[in-house]
């Protein structure tokens, strides 16, 4: 298991940070998580994180979306009570389809935004009145800090961090 | 390859080309041979055509009654009333029509020619206002693409005189594509009689030529300050390229929607649509910026462009993408609104293309706008040369069916098919095309080095 140590370390830049999160993780040291006041462009490829899949699941939420809209219309406008569209009352779905369409992306857009930000919320483990998690206020602001697992090389931790740029460096012990 | 930044035109795609020019000219001679010259040529003509599609012909209308019954249902009364007034003539009406086909058969070749320049024509000056729009908001990703652009763009000014020599042989009457230009039915149409201060022949060419003159004025400058940029020491030609191209997109975006009107819906001048200026100019930006990233993958692939790396690519890709849907929203705009309304003098237009034209009108909707949509979507695939390639391809042969169903529809009716004169005209155009812009990339160095932004554009990445 890993330690119950932490370094905390503090950047005031952004291209900095990126550098330096570059150079821990070529000496092995393992990141635990990075917090930014703003989304550091890049920031997830030098953390080596996996790609979000939330673009296979905005598909599929559209799908969704499109399916209810056409069902939605067909019982509304077809079924429970045909209505006469545009002066041409063919009452079949698809012969009046065009005047369908815009709900049917309205729909498709309205499934996909809103499922995917649910979907966002739930993965980020994020709900209202929920108390932050952020170890320093600071990264609200202007400063960058990145937590990274301490074993016991925490000379040449420290000595790397200073190196990279770092502007505070300070050892948490965390409770468990 | 002593110089990667130089390109040269190898004797292989030289060839092609002129193969390309040379077949698609025997296939367009081909088609003004065969036309009708006579109404008895025109009538032997259908007899044999009905004799031998005749049961092709009732599957695919069959097909095209399914789909728009709707439509034939309201419009049936407002037909029907015509050929009672018609059926009055009695005789005459034969004659009539007989005269009517034989103008559409004796179009065909015309049409085909016209549709195939002007989408070649499109290519162009829809890179022309893609590369505008680069240097009026001094992109930092494209300059390395600047190039590529600046020799697509030099088949502006030959592609836009064919046309305009095209407009001005149809005003010599030796086409009935613009039934405007004939005195003989002004006189006889109320509604086109209101429109001659307008539609009139000296006015119509003098408008081509104004506007050709203007945007190729603005793409000899922008050439010469972009090839003066490389070896300056300042960037006062950067400045003034600036400031041209945004002025140049205040003239283009009126004069493209005029130009759009002219050369396009007055084919049928009794109809006409608000947007289509904004449709035809959809269009040509996505058929331009599929050229820009079919050439330079080319390119690439050739050994030359090594500064264009995937990220630029994927940009290109996400216009392909994005400006397709752009295009489909108004397609789908203006026919919807038409659709709703169902006004006779507007509906028309569309019933001709759902009934005469079913294929390529619902085909041409699956090319540009499903297949790239579905292709284009993920955005790894935006990354893959190939899928890229394929998207491409299946938009710009979307885009011509685009231009043909804007074009033949009013101008041959139901008498069309892809023959030998339009694939004649597609190739021959395709060969001029490629000829003229892979010459014009010989001309100067790939890599626009004097460009203030090529360090941004080269270090470009997603």
């Amino acid at each position: 298991m890993s330690s119950n140590r932490v370094v905390h370390a503090l950047y005031d830049d952004d291209d900095v940070l990126l550098s330096a999160v570059k150079t821990i993780r070529s000496e092995k040291h393992h990141i635990e998580e990075v917090y930014t006041p703003f989304p550091v462009h890049g920031l997830d490829k030098a953390l080596g994180l996996e790609d979000t899949r939330i673009a296979i699941m905005a598909f599929i939420y559209g799908c969704i979306g499109l399916c209810v809209a056409v069902a939605m219309m067909n019982f509304i406008m077809i079924e429970d009570w045909p209505q006469n569209i545009g002066g041409k009352p063919s009452f079949s779905y698809l012969e009046n389809m065009p005047a369908f369409v815009p709900i049917m992306f309205e729909m498709t857009v309205f499934f996909a935004a809103h499922l995917m930000v649910l979907t966002f919320y739930m993965r980020s483990k994020l709900w209202p009145f929920k108390k932050a998690e952020n170890p320093n206020p600071l990264t609200t602001d202007d400063k960058f800090l990145v937590e990274i697992e301490l074993h016991d090389d925490e000379k040449a931790l420290t000595s790397l961090l200073e190196k990279s740029g770092a502007i505070d460096i300070s050892i948490i012990e965390k409770q468990e | 390859m002593e110089n990667p930044m130089m390109y040269t035109f190898p004797n292989k795609l030289r060839n092609l080309a002129i193969a390309f020019m040379v077949v698609g000219f025997l296939g367009l001679t081909y088609g003004f041979l065969t036309a009708p010259a006579t109404i008895e040529e025109s009538k032997a003509m259908v007899a044999t055509h009905d004799a031998g599609h005749g049961d092709n012909h009732g599957d695919t209308s069959s097909a095209a009654h399914e789909t728009t019954s709707a439509h034939q249902e309201d419009t049936h009364g407002a037909e029907e009333s015509d050929h009672n007034a018609a059926a009055s003539h009695g005789e005459g009406h034969d004659a009539e029509h007989d005269e009517h086909v034989f103008h559409q058969l004796a179009n065909k070749p015309w049409a085909a020619i016209y549709a195939a320049a002007f989408f070649f024509f499109m290519i162009s000056l829809g890179v022309l206002a893609f590369y505008a729009i680069q240097r009026a908001a001094q992109a930092g990703w494209s300059p390395v693409l600047y190039r590529v652009m600046e020799g697509i763009t030099a088949y502006l000014l030959p592609g836009g005189i064919i046309v305009i020599v095209l407009l001005a042989l149809s005003s010599m009457h030796l086409n009935h594509l613009f039934i405007w230009m004939d005195p003989e039915v002004v006189a006889h149409d109320k509604l086109i009689a209101g429109k001659t201060g307008y539609l009139n022949t000296p006015f119509f060419l003098a408008r081509a030529v104004f506007f050709l003159a203007g945007w190729s004025l603005y793409r000899f400058f922008s050439r010469k300050f972009s090839l003066a940029q490389d070896e300056s020491k300042d960037i006062s030609n950067h400045k003034k390229n600036f400031r041209i191209s945004a002025g140049f997109l205040v003239f283009y975006i009126v004069t493209e929607s005029i130009m759009a009107w002219d050369w396009i819906m007055s084919i049928d001048p009794h109809w006409f649509s608000t947007l289509f200026g904004w449709y035809v100019f959809a269009s040509m930006f996505v058929s331009g910026i599929t050229a820009i990233a079919l050439i330079t993958i080319y390119l690439k692939s050739k050994g030359y462009l090594e500064f264009v790396n995937d990220s630029h690519i994927h940009d290109l890709g996400k216009f392909m993408f994005g400006i397709s849907i752009f295009w489909t929203y108004l397609w789908f705009s203006q026919f919807m609104l038409i659709w709703y309304s169902n006004i006779p003098e507007e509906v028309t237009y569309f019933i001709t293309r759902i009934e005469d034209y079913n294929l390529p009108f619902f085909g041409m909707v699956v090319m540009n706008f499903i297949f790239p949509l579905l292709i284009l979507m993920n955005s790894d695939y935006k990354r893959i040369n190939y899928f890229i390639v394929m998207a491409g391809i299946v938009i710009l042969l979307g885009h011509y069916m685009d231009v043909f169903n804007m074009i033949m529809p009013s101008a041959v009716g139901d008498q069309w098919f892809i023959g030998a004169a339009e694939i004649g005209g597609f190739l021959f155009f395709l060969g001029l095309f490629v000829f003229v812009v892979f010459k014009e990339l010989t001309k100067a160095p790939l890599l626009a080095k004097g460009d203030p932004y090529m360090g941004e554009s080269e270090r470009f990445h997603y």
